[in-house]
């Protein structure tokens, strides 16, 4: 039985320092933790990059989640089976930025007011300030990017959770960290 | 201790092949389920005529602020079926709509069309509201998979 366990762990370990994943663990708190949920990917990323529930809170996922919101979803109809909303949302609240220690979803949550509830992530002030010098050249008139509501054209490393300068590459401009007017 | 390799063995094997079952499917292969359900449900004799002309069924929408003012199946799917859409807002593509068609999710898996219930259940209801502001009868959505299938 010892035995057992102990080749699992050396198996498990083995793994994951050929994945090369030991410097990711590293630092493993620094972005918004990467989770994914078969639930959640199939029922919003049809439509749109399916987001990180720590990039909101909970009290935001709560509201837009709500029956009748998701029938309205920004002027859509993203409705849900009960089951499957229900589902979906305890995803979103369990792994929600006001219970992440990651770092990035703390900081979304200290900038928030207590009284506001943000719908779009693009309302988070954290995230609102972080964009907001971004020219139209590189997001809204970039036919590669469109709107600040597809994360992934720009943040290369988002499935990670990481959202740091050097892994931001704007498509038709090139690297951020490349680029002169920033 | 043959239960936890048992157990061990299982939780290796699990992934692998609920990848492959997955979506085993071949693409249309939920659609008789589907029309059988309608046709429980008091429809019959799907003409995929009809749904042919509702596809292009251009339904005036008013809404203050909105980007689109008139909406069809076509708004999003495009009028060619054969080949893909894009979402009217986010500009997302969409796989054509003959049962042929193969999207691939976030995951990398391929999905072929209309080999989910589940989905079509889902998508029906979604996208008969967005576009028409009420649900589907059963008639209509037999007439819609009768037009899809036609391009077998």
């Amino acid at each position: 039985m010892k035995k057992i366990l102990l080749i699992m762990a050396v198996v498990g370990f083995s793994s994951q320092a050929y994945a090369g994943n030991i410097f990711e663990n590293l630092f493993r708190f620094k972005g918004v933790k990467p989770v994914m949920n078969d639930l959640y990917n199939d029922s919003c990323s049809e439509c749109h990059y399916a987001y990180f529930p720590g990039l909101l809170p909970k009290r935001s996922w709560e509201k837009l989640m709500l029956p009748d919101a998701l029938e309205d979803h920004f002027g859509e109809n993203a409705e849900l089976d009960e089951e499957d909303r229900v589902e979906v949302l305890k995803f979103l609240v369990d792994n929600a930025a006001d219970t992440s220690f990651y770092k990035r979803s703390t900081k979304i949550v200290r900038s928030i007011p207590e009284d506001v509830t943000p719908l779009r992530i693009t309302e988070v002030p954290y995230i609102k300030r972080k964009h907001k010098d971004l020219p139209d050249k590189y997001v809204k008139n970039n036919p590669k990017v469109k709107s600040l509501i597809n994360c992934d054209a720009c943040h290369r490393a988002i499935d990670k959770g990481i959202f740091d300068d050097d892994t931001i590459l704007i498509p038709n401009y090139g690297y951020w960290s490349e680029l002169d007017d920033d | 201790m043959k239960k936890t390799l048992m157990l061990a063995a299982a939780l290796l094997i699990t992934p692998l092949v609920g990848n492959t079952i997955g979506y085993a499917a071949e693409g249309g292969s939920a659609i008789p389920e589907m029309m059988a359900k309608y046709e429980a449900e008091g429809a019959s004799n799907f003409s995929a005529e009809a749904g042919k002309k509702m596809w292009t069924k251009v339904m005036p929408y008013e809404k203050k602020g909105e980007m689109i003012k008139d909406r069809s199946c076509s708004t999003c799917h495009g009028t060619d079926l054969t080949k893909p859409g894009k979402h009217a807002k986010t500009g997302k593509e969409i796989a054509p709509m003959i049962p042929s068609a193969v999207s691939t999710n976030r995951k990398g898996e391929q999905v072929p069309r209309f080999s989910e219930a589940k989905k079509i259940k889902k998508w029906f209801k979604r996208n008969c509201k967005w576009t028409y502001g009420r649900e589907c009868t059963p008639q209509e959505k037999g007439n819609f998979l009768a037009f899809f299938k036609s391009f077998n």
